[in-house]
């Protein structure tokens, strides 16, 4: 439960602790300006990080869910 | 009328047709018309939840506002998937609840809750509050879309009048059901339209789009930075927080929660659904392409941005083929909001004075309120000058001050109680709508405060203040129904 805790909370450390250092950086990638990269970025690993939540939450794995 | 306008009629018709096919052979009670019977399976909460959320504001949205702000509209693809790692935790939670005691409406929760149905009450109130700017944003959309398709033929305060008409038949025929396979619909054709675009558009005019990106910024240096004022870095965090923690109270987002035949399908759901959010990357793509080719749009007018540009791109059919995609993402999120919100007032305020009411009456109220409702959000949407962004922000600044209560709710020993809950929200509501309608943000009424203080989202400000009074309060009462406690005791002995 601690685990999927704390992946619950690093995307916003991610996405909105590390903006001041994001807003800085003037460099393209994929062909985008850093901050929405950055904002695409975690928005796929987010994603990800469900995926992981969901595979690891012992609820899920109850057959009888009521 | 144009072939543009016919494109977008037929796809009004076949929402229609939708609707009334989803219908037949259903007893339609207050249940069925609202939360579907509670048989949803996986795939179609999944499609009502992301069809919550690409709204027109999507659309049409993000593409004035990249065109207008620049990096500030970043905020807009981060808050989505956020708001779903919170719900990941907290509608399972909510639909459990729901589905032991029967719930059909959002202060059903809270009345059932806090024991109160006073506070489902204002529940109810805040709910319409909040839904109303953001109805209003899709009628404002529908009018836009309409209008533009036309071209220039029909005013975008008379198409809002038709778009509000089209709504109210829609919901009264079809409730939940037509939402549900228009939604379907809606999806795809959004899904394809703005794939399209946003990659096309930049193509089409720059060649690319990193060189699109460049010929921006040449034109407007700095413009994917934060600026140090306004929409500054305080602003854009505290905006992306409380627009993800209202994107988990609406209203109409606990219906589709309701809905649901499982707690781990809704958990499941989430897995995918900040992905959609990537959609408006496509999005904001139009709207920066559009800066150098349709210059000149301020204000509300910026919402015009992807479809004056692609009235200059393309053939009329085409353009008919976008709008009618536009027209779904206002149809389909407006009807909920309309049914979610015809349902709360009848439920939630109606059947509490009157108490006598039968669940047909209350079926029947709920009904005729939708056109009611309608009028007033076209009223606003005939008289009002924001952009949809504004607006929604405001939506988010009012819904989201059910939050405290909400998550005080699901503490094991939970010491806030109604005097509380009903003080905090309506402390956060209070300071929301003052701001607004004084034109002022918290920056305008604290001066001397530092310049980030002054940036931050007042929805968040009013959040801070609704959560400290709603504790405030709570220990008040408590302390106060203790002390009323030991003398009754004392008078006693």
């Amino acid at each position: 439960m601690k685990r999927i805790i704390l992946l619950s909370i690093i995307p916003f450390i991610g996405s909105l602790g590390l903006l001041p250092f994001v807003d800085e950086v003037d460099q393209y990638v994929l062909g985008m300006p850093f901050i929405f990269f950055w904002v695409v970025l975690w928005t796929l690993l987010i994603s990800g990080f469900l995926w992981l939540i969901y595979h690891l939450d012992p609820r899920n794995m109850e057959d009888a869910d009521k | 009328m144009n072939s543009a306008l016919i494109v977008i009629l037929l796809f009004l018709l076949l929402s229609i047709f939708l609707g009334i096919k989803a219908k037949k052979g259903k007893q339609m009670d207050l249940d069925e018309w609202a939360v579907g019977g509670r048989g949803f399976g996986a795939f179609l909460i999944f499609i009502l939840l992301a069809g919550e959320m690409n709204t027109t504001f999507t659309f049409l949205g993000g593409s004035g506002w990249s065109y207008d702000k620049g990096a500030p509209a970043a905020y807009m693809i981060v808050y989505l998937p956020l708001s779903v790692i919170m719900m990941y935790w907290i509608a399972p939670a909510i639909w459990k609840y729901a589905q032991s005691k029967q719930l059909v409406s959002q202060p059903d929760f809270f009345a059932s809750k806090y024991n109160s149905p006073f506070l489902g009450v204002l529940v109810a109130i805040i709910g319409v509050i909040a839904m109303v700017p953001y109805l209003v944003l899709q009628l404002k959309g529908l009018g836009i879309i309409v209008s533009a398709a036309s071209y220039g033929a029909i005013s975008p305060s008379l198409a809002g009048i038709i778009g509000a008409a089209a709504l109210t038949i829609y919901v009264m025929v079809s409730g939940i059901h037509g939402s549900a396979w228009t939604a379907v619909l809606k999806d795809f054709m959004i899904f394809f339209i703005v794939l399209f675009l946003g990659i096309y558009l930049p193509l089409h005019y720059y060649g690319g789009i990193q060189p699109m990106f460049e010929s921006v910024e040449k034109m407007k240096p700095g413009f994917f930075h934060l600026p140090d004022k306004g929409l500054s870095l305080s602003w854009f965090i505290s905006a992306t927080l409380l627009s993800a923690i209202g994107g988990m109270v609406w209203p109409h987002l606990f219906n589709a929660i309701y809905s649901s035949e499982s707690s781990r399908a809704i958990r499941k759901n989430t897995i995918m659904q900040p992905i959609y959010s990537l959609m408006l990357l496509f999005v904001f793509f139009v709207g920066f392409t559009a800066i150098g080719q349709v210059p000149g749009l301020t204000g509300p007018d910026t919402d015009f941005a992807l479809l004056k540009l692609s009235i200059k791109t393309f053939d009329p059919w085409f353009v008919g083929l976008i709008g009618a995609a536009g027209l779904l993402t206002a149809l389909v999120p407006g009807s909920m909001l309309l049914m979610a919100t015809s349902t709360s007032i009848s439920l939630n305020v109606y059947k509490v004075i009157v108490p006598s009411a039968t669940g047909q009456q209350v079926t029947k109220v709920a009904k005729c309120l939708v056109p009611v409702i309608a009028l007033v959000a076209t009223y606003f949407t005939v008289n009002g000058g924001s952009t949809i962004v504004t607006l929604l922000l405001l939506g988010y600044g009012f819904i989201a001050q059910l939050l405290p209560a909400l998550l005080f709710s699901f503490l094991k020993n939970n010491f806030v109680n109604k005097y509380g809950a009903v003080a905090g929200m309506i402390a956060g509501v209070a300071a929301v709508m003052y701001t607004t309608f004084n034109n002022s943000s918290f920056g305008t009424l604290f001066p001397s405060l530092p310049q980030f203080v002054k940036d931050l989202d007042i929805g968040i400000v009013a959040l801070v203040l609704n959560t400290v009074v709603t504790v405030i309060v709570s220990v008040a009462a408590q302390g106060l129904k203790a002390k009323e406690a030991v003398k009754g005791k004392e008078s006693l002995s």
